[in-house]
């Protein structure tokens, strides 16, 4: 080899001019897409928020003339039972049509791709796609290759946007009632404990992204196998307490996470040991935090992250969650095929 | 490409030869594929009949260089040619002042035979400029059985490696480096403990977490960069004067180059390669799953591109190599953890090189050069090229030095464009490349 020795000098530091000079354009997408609640400034939060309730109080009748006729594809590469049903009311409240195309009854079981797929259903006249993906980050591809507004209804480990939407619509009304604009101020005070399997869920990823940014404080629980340390860097205000009363006596808002036993990948959790330090139970529940409002983005599993007890009692908000989830969805769909609400 | 070489007078460039500390105005004499002569400006005499039939070529205000050589490419030649063939990626090369590369061995069916590494360099691929095979360790590259790295070499075979499927058991990577330091033939380890990289698509860090990726963690690199070197060092206390050569290629973490560095302060023969991805890129241009930021190694974080450059800067890296890796659009334009990994590299090497390590952090053209043609020649024991000294192969680049420009992928010569460059400005303008004294490339 022949390095030239001479000019080897150890100490020199790399000049920081590179990250600046590099350009990496963000894709462009449809202003009627919501791919990210961190693309979401608070104006166009408070914004859909009021939509929803609007939506929500509306006539029916009255309501279904928004979008009569208007196309809108589900496309589902995931089962699901809450937030398909719940898109799907949403826009046929508003009279849209919907088709539902699923991976079990279609082209993408014989090798169609996303892309592929995508045009096919812009084709045959989809104005918007609601899409449920196991890939993080397909929502972009859609988005890209089609130009529709894209609706993410949870994409792999990463984000389901509506759900954050869904819940901060049910910690206002628990929280703040009738608070009628959010700002960065809004939740201030307020400790909202997630708890279970944060490493694998997209419900935790995207209220950890949105929360903070009204003020609350958002405290992750669990064990380091379902929750690495790295998951409170991901940006601020985020906290990571291991020790579950702990965490419970200093909360606000009490949110309930199912194990996804389908993405462990190999995993060994023993699951007596969780029930034992993770398991929220009445008594729990009682000692440490007797007033805070329980979320859980569903589906429970009875008796592993709760009780039963607690499912179906008074501090539970799971059925609310349900009914803002149409709400929120009908705000976004109308968002999606409406640019003038886009523009708030 | 079998027309014989003509006649060339180089004139009035300014000749760096880092091999010879050459770094001034001189004229070469291209005779027969190789260096005839090189002499002050205007020195060259010819023969009258000669002077009628040399092709002259005016190299005023440029740089006269030995033509680059990339001792790390994927043609995907034979059995991919959707992506790639030899032609088209040797002429993409030739387009990136090229004149050499080194082909990994990944290709359908696996380069694990004599029958087909000669086939890679066989006239009828068409290449522009020199393809070198490097030979599978293993049969099928399955880290199991030792292919016969003899005739391998006979073939032509430079190197030998299992590429993309590193060899983990450490009996086996102990048995091909005793073989391949009997044939006299440097082990190639792409560095990747595979067991703990399952189902991951990017560097392990916040990013990912935030992207809902599952990470590499620079452990998987260096981990395996260490128990290498161990190996080596083992060997080499056994072993009476025969040295194992271990080449570590696309290092990506700072862990990885400082084990090779060290690896070499205590006498062991260990060398290792940097990408431009590597030293320009981070975790950061994943973006929103841009399938043109994921290769393997992945981009990693800031500070390990900081020490990619600052091992550039201080020499403990031996050589720039690209890992350019097409693939079609189709395979690229997919969610992000089932895209292939790779990106192209041989038209913006030494572009961003230019732009970047000599441009912005002042790293002498003479060393740059050294790190494209000199140091990889010689880490591959290639004999007579990185090199314009007399006698040498007529494998030469010429280039404007200072000319900016914009990179198109839509404008390249290999059959793929996934490139992250798209759009980059470059500096340092390709104008000419000769291989073995022909004109493969000008612009």
């Amino acid at each position: 080899m022949t390095v030239d020795r001479q000019s080897v000098r150890a100490s020199r530091t790399v000049p920081n001019s590179l990250p600046a000079s590099i350009p990496f354009a963000a894709m462009p997408q449809h202003p009627g897409s919501l791919l990210s609640v961190a693309d979401l400034t608070l104006d166009q939060i408070t914004h859909i928020l009021a939509r929803a309730s609007a939506l929500e109080s509306e006539d029916p009748l009255a309501r279904a003339h928004r979008l009569a006729k208007r196309r809108i594809a589900l496309l589902f590469y995931e089962s699901s039972t809450r937030t398909r049903t719940s898109f799907e009311l949403a826009a046929k409240s508003l009279g849209a049509d919907t088709t539902l195309v699923s991976s079990l009854s279609s082209s993408i079981e014989k090798g169609e791709s996303l892309k592929d797929t995508g045009l096919t259903l812009r084709a045959l006249g989809a104005q918007a796609i609601i899409l449920r993906h196991p890939s993080s980050g397909a929502p972009w591809l859609l988005s890209q290759v089609t130009g529709l507004p894209i609706l993410n209804a949870g994409d792999g480990l990463h984000e389901h946007p509506s759900q954050a939407l869904l819940d901060l619509r049910t910690i206002l009304a628990c929280l703040r009632p009738g608070v009628a604009s959010i700002t960065a101020d809004t939740l201030t005070g307020v400790t909202v404990t997630i708890t279970g399997d944060i490493l694998h869920s997209r419900v935790a990823r995207s209220n950890m992204l949105l929360l903070p940014r009204l003020g609350a404080r958002v405290q992750l629980c669990g064990p380091p196998a379902l929750l690495p340390a790295i998951a409170a860097e991901i940006g601020p205000g985020i906290i990571i307490e291991r020790d579950f009363d702990r965490a419970l006596a200093s909360s606000q808002i009490v949110m309930m996470l199912r194990i996804q036993a389908e993405r462990l990948a190999g995993l060994q959790l023993d699951l007596d040991e969780y029930r034992r330090d993770f398991q929220l139970s009445a008594q729990r529940l009682a000692a440490y935090a007797p007033t805070a409002p329980v979320l859980h983005p569903g589906p429970v599993i009875r008796g592993l992250e709760l009780t039963a007890e607690v499912a179906d009692g008074a501090q539970s908000r799971i059925l609310d969650q349900v009914r803002n989830g149409v709400a929120i969805r009908m705000a976004l769909v109308e968002r999606a095929l409406d640019s003038s609400g886009v523009t708030q | 490409m079998n027309l014989p070489a003509p006649l060339t007078l180089l004139r009035g460039g300014r000749l760096i030869d880092p091999a010879s500390g050459i770094d001034e105005k001189k004229d070469l004499l291209l005779r027969d594929g190789h260096v005839a002569e090189v002499a002050a400006p205007g020195r060259v005499r010819l023969s009258p009949e000669d002077a009628a039939r040399a092709l002259t070529l005016d190299a005023t205000g440029l740089v006269v260089a030995p033509g680059l050589i990339d001792i790390h490419v994927h043609l995907r030649e034979p059995g991919q040619t959707h992506k790639e063939t030899i032609a088209t990626g040797t002429a993409a090369a030739a387009a990136g002042g090229f004149t050499a590369v080194a082909a990994m061995p990944n290709t359908t069916p696996t380069n694990d035979s004599p029958e087909i590494t000669r086939w890679m360099q066989s006239p009828e691929r068409n290449a522009s400029v020199r393809v070198f095979p490097i030979g599978a360790a293993t049969r099928a590259l399955k880290g199991e059985q030792l292919n016969d790295f003899a005739a391998l070499k006979a073939a032509g075979a430079v190197a030998v490696t299992d590429d993309g499927h590193p060899i983990l058991r450490d009996n086996i990577m102990r048995e091909v480096l005793i073989a391949a330091t009997r044939h006299g033939l440097p082990v190639i380890q792409h560095a990747e403990d595979t067991r703990l990289t399952e189902g991951a698509s990017m560097n392990a860090g916040p990013v990912a977490y935030r992207l809902g990726l599952r990470g590499m963690s620079p452990e998987a690199e260096y981990g395996l960069v260490e128990r290498d070197i161990r190996l080596v060092a083992e060997l080499e206390r056994e072993s009476k004067g025969a040295r194992p050569h271990l080449h570590v290629a696309h290092t990506s973490t700072a862990q990885a180059v400082a084990a090779v560095h060290q690896a070499r302060r205590n006498g062991l023969r260990v060398t290792c390669e940097v990408a431009p991805h590597h030293f320009l890129l981070t975790e950061q241009h994943v973006g929103c799953y841009n399938t043109h930021a994921k290769m393997n190694p992945p981009l990693r974080s800031e500070a390990d591109r900081d020490a990619m450059i600052q091992g550039i800067l201080d020499g403990m890296v031996d050589a720039i190599a690209t890992d350019h890796a097409p693939h079609a659009a189709h395979e690229k334009e997919v969610e992000f953890e089932r895209a292939p990994n790779g990106i192209t590299g041989l038209e913006t090497a030494l572009g961003l090189c230019l732009q970047w390590l000599h441009g912005e952090w002042r790293l002498p053209l003479s060393r740059v050069l050294s790190l494209l043609s000199t140091q990889p020649a010689a880490l591959l024991g290639f004999k007579g090229r990185g090199t314009l000294a007399v006698g040498s192969f007529a494998d030469v680049v010429i280039f404007d030095p200072d000319a900016k420009w914009i990179w198109r992928a839509a404008d390249s010569r290999s059959r793929s464009r996934n490139s992250p460059f798209d759009g980059w400005t470059m500096r340092g303008r390709v104008r000419y490349t000769l291989s073995e004294g022909r004109l493969v490339y000008s612009a």
